[in-house]
């Protein structure tokens, strides 16, 4: 550091933030945004709290990830941690829906359902209500700290926070039953991890929708980087008509016959844009596609009797095509190509697929654990047992019982040793409603059954009332020389 | 951004163009540090900390890992102290009847088996030469609760208990009691009455030998006595082997198997919950 470097100190590779004020803008894609809003963060805080009757011994909450109990509850679907590949299975179809949007109508998500997108938007309504538009916000930030900025910034930032701490509230509330957690949060009996996950989304909330906003989209998303690979000339964007805008100028150049496009540079667009863009550039990395310049633009079209649109959703393929005159294909047409179409069929035969193993899966299911110690015990009269550890797993809400039935070895019984009854060739368990219940058997055979020192015995458990039967082979150990070719001599 | 920089204050040593630069400690480093420095005159104060010529300082708090130790294990024998009293005070016979003692029961004797009769009996309770087997449904002093209950509590010829197992075979060899054609007849008739391949000649002249001398503990049919601690000689399992070299040491010199009283080192629970460990491996009657 001391020597003097030799050529010129290099520039900083970080770019100082500017700051972006978004105007108000009205129109139809923001009336979709608001609906979408809505909907998306009713959805997001009423799910928890509601119920669903699973009947005395399953939680009635409608949507429940219950990480204690180890089980995800969606309506009447209940998961089990071995069949979390539905879990793998919904995010893969996520990814590919993603593919499937964005080749069709571009960052759709990004523009519209994104959380970060939406709760910027609740973020702005808020700062806007409180600091007014975008004049009087830049004014407001240029503005010393008196005490009317004090007030309006401490009661956004209020406001802001409280929201926040909402959001991080209501995410608890999918993971245990919303009404006591609510409950004990109240009275501070929550435990830790509650308080802990409401800290940590209250301040992800607030710095990322409050504070952070477009830097989110522009240089912590991986999605924009990506989403290139998904857009191609047949994809529905945001785009500015350029042969129709330009060159640009205002209305009294070309009423004083200057040969102008139809944008009268206004920069209506370039104001009300959240992350701060001209989308007159061209499709940009910053864009989320979420059309409020296009409201923007229509809004001043119509002002000046122009035609709409100037900004609008197209492809690529159909501006040229537009430029050129020629009459364009049906969007329809336009949206179902290939490639969409191959996206749409992967993405249908994985949920096709899903829910065909869903509606198929068993209810119930056995594992058998031979014992090894001892591996075997001769028995008074001959015989050999062994042990095993078998474990049911009762996936309905209600308890059941479970005959156990024993094949593969002739005249093979089983014993509870704890009950110590009679061997039996079935025995009865009692299974606890939605849960795993653990039982010690033990099998005794004529040791002239077995067919050596290992055999095969299959464990075959049949719910009483009929509904599923599991199976599963196990090992049944006898001594070296068990079975039916059996020296009579065994003189050691 | 490094035009900005001032020249940064050197020490003035220099080696082959390297040069030692005296930049001061970060900011934060140094606050850490004197935060650690407060924190640490806290801790001495609060907690025992200093070691002095008559034990460390104490603290002011008056914590010790010692004390916090015996408070959680305190708390953990009150937490069982229920469970425990049923397992003491129900009837052993009663106990496989009530499965949530039971299975306490089993559990904990699994953990006393490890550590006070894997020794000898191994860690599958499997045993071996010499060594009984108390998985299988063989036993010498019976396998109801009360009679494991009432082995496991006095042990087997220990010594200065009144109550012990005392099973008495005579050493028929040693003590020149047979003489050792006699003591061959006699392994013949005990190998054709457990179903193994014997000398038809000698098995008959065995079975007279055996109805004089060994009836009386065993029984006319050799299916043995548990009062006397006698095995059944007729069925699969022998503790010492059951082939010709065996039977004929067992009977030569006779067999004199221990275990201890354990109620010399154990508490009454922790013998019940080995009774009821013992009795679940699946030979328990």
């Amino acid at each position: 550091m001391a020597t003097k470097p030799a050529g010129p100190a290099p520039e900083s590779l970080y770019k100082a933030r500017t700051k972006v004020f978004p105007k108000k803008v009205e129109g139809s894609f923001r009336r979709l945004k608001w609906a979408i809003l809505f909907i998306t963060l009713g959805i997001y805080y009423i799910t928890p709290w509601i119920r669903w009757d699973r009947g005395p011994y399953a939680p009635d909450q409608a949507v429940l990830v219950d990480l204690a109990g180890r089980r995800f509850f969606f309506g009447p679907i209940e998961i089990w941690p071995q069949e979390f590949y539905y879990v793998a299975g919904l995010l893969i179809m996520a990814g590919l829906g993603l593919f499937l949007v964005t080749t069709s109508v571009g960052r759709a998500w990004c523009g519209y359902a994104c959380p970060q997108t939406v709760w910027t938007d609740l973020y702005m309504a808020v700062e806007r209500w409180i600091e007014g538009d975008r004049n009087a916000r830049m004014k407001l930030d240029k503005a010393p700290y008196d005490a009317a900025k004090i007030a309006k910034r401490t009661t956004k930032h209020a406001i802001w926070l409280v929201i926040a701490l909402l959001t991080g509230g209501a995410w608890v509330f999918y993971f245990a039953d919303a009404p006591t957690l609510l409950g004990e949060i109240v009275r501070g009996e929550a435990p830790f991890a509650a308080y802990g996950a409401i800290a940590v989304l209250t301040f992800t909330t607030y710095s990322l929708a409050g504070l952070m906003r477009e830097q989110v989209c522009t240089y912590m998303c991986p999605w924009p980087r990506i989403q290139s690979a998904m857009l191609d000339e047949d994809s529905f964007i945001v785009t500015y008509k350029a042969w129709r805008g330009e060159p640009r100028g205002s209305v009294k150049e070309r009423e004083a016959g200057k040969a102008t496009g139809d944008c009268v540079d206004c920069m209506a667009c370039v104001n009300v844009c959240p992350t701060g863009i001209d989308i007159r550039n061209g499709a940009q990395l910053e864009c989320i596609t979420c059309a409020l310049c296009i409201d923007a633009c229509n809004d001043i079209m119509d002002k000046l009797e122009r035609p709409r649109d100037l900004i609008g959703y197209t492809t690529l393929n159909r501006d040229v095509q537009e430029s050129k005159g020629e009459t364009l294909a049906p969007i329809w047409k336009t949206l179902l190509r290939p490639r969409v179409l191959i996206y749409l069929a992967v993405w249908s035969a994985i949920g096709l697929g899903m829910l065909a193993v869903l509606a198929g899966r068993d209810r119930m299911d056995i594992s058998v654990a031979q014992e090894r110690n001892p591996v075997f015990v001769m028995l008074s009269d001959g015989d050999i047992r062994n042990g095993y550890t078998l474990k049911i797993l009762n996936k309905e809400a209600r308890p059941r019982e479970f005959d156990i039935m024993l094949e593969g070895i002739e005249g093979a019984r089983l014993t509870d040793p704890v009950s110590n009854a009679a061997p039996a060739e079935t025995l009865r368990l009692k299974v606890r409603p939605d849960g795993v219940d653990t039982f010690r058997l033990q099998v005794r055979a004529p040791a002239a059954a077995l067919s050596g020192e290992q055999s095969e015995i299959v464990f075959v458990a049949r719910s009483v009332d009929g509904e599923g039967e599991s199976r599963e082979t196990a090992r049944f150990t006898g001594p070296e020389n068990s079975g039916p070719q059996r020296e009579e001599e065994d003189d050691r | 951004m490094s035009k900005d920089k001032k020249p940064v204050e050197t020490t003035g040593h220099e080696w082959d163009g390297i040069q030692e630069l005296n930049n001061p400690l970060p900011r934060w480093w140094l606050w850490v540090f004197a935060a650690c420095v407060v924190f640490a005159f806290g801790y001495a104060v609060l907690f025992p900390a200093i070691p002095l010529p008559g034990g460390n300082s104490k603290g002011t708090l008056g914590w010790s890992s010692r004390a916090k130790v015996e408070r959680e294990m305190a708390e953990l024998e009150a937490s069982r102290s229920a469970v425990l009293k049923g397992i003491e005070q129900m009837p052993l016979a009663d106990l496989p009847k009530n499965p949530a003692l039971m299975n306490a029961a089993i559990e904990g004797g699994r953990s006393a088996f490890k550590v006070h009769c894997v020794q000898c009996h191994g860690s599958g309770a499997a045993g071996g030469n010499g060594y009984p087997n108390l998985n299988d449904d063989d036993w010498l002093w019976g396998g109801d609760m009360d009679s494991i209950h009432t082995t496991l509590t006095h042990g087997i010829r220990h010594p200065g208990d009144d109550n012990t197992r005392m099973s008495q075979m005579p050493a028929f060899g040693k003590d020149q009691l047979l003489t050792k054609a006699e003591i061959d007849a006699v392994v013949e008739h005990v190998r054709k009455i457990s179903g193994q391949e014997s000398n038809a000649a000698l098995a008959p002249k065995g079975a007279g030998i055996f109805a004089q001398q060994c009836a009386s503990c065993h029984g006319d049919d050799g299916k043995g006595n548990r009062m006397f601690g006698a095995p059944n000689l007729t069925d699969a399992i022998w503790l010492y082997g059951g082939d010709r070299a065996s039977l004929h040491n067992t009977i030569f010199y006779a067999r004199n198997g221990v275990m201890p009283a354990w109620n010399e080192r154990l508490s009454e629970a922790t013998i019940r919950k080995l009774t009821a460990y013992v009795h679940s491996l699946g030979g328990g009657e």
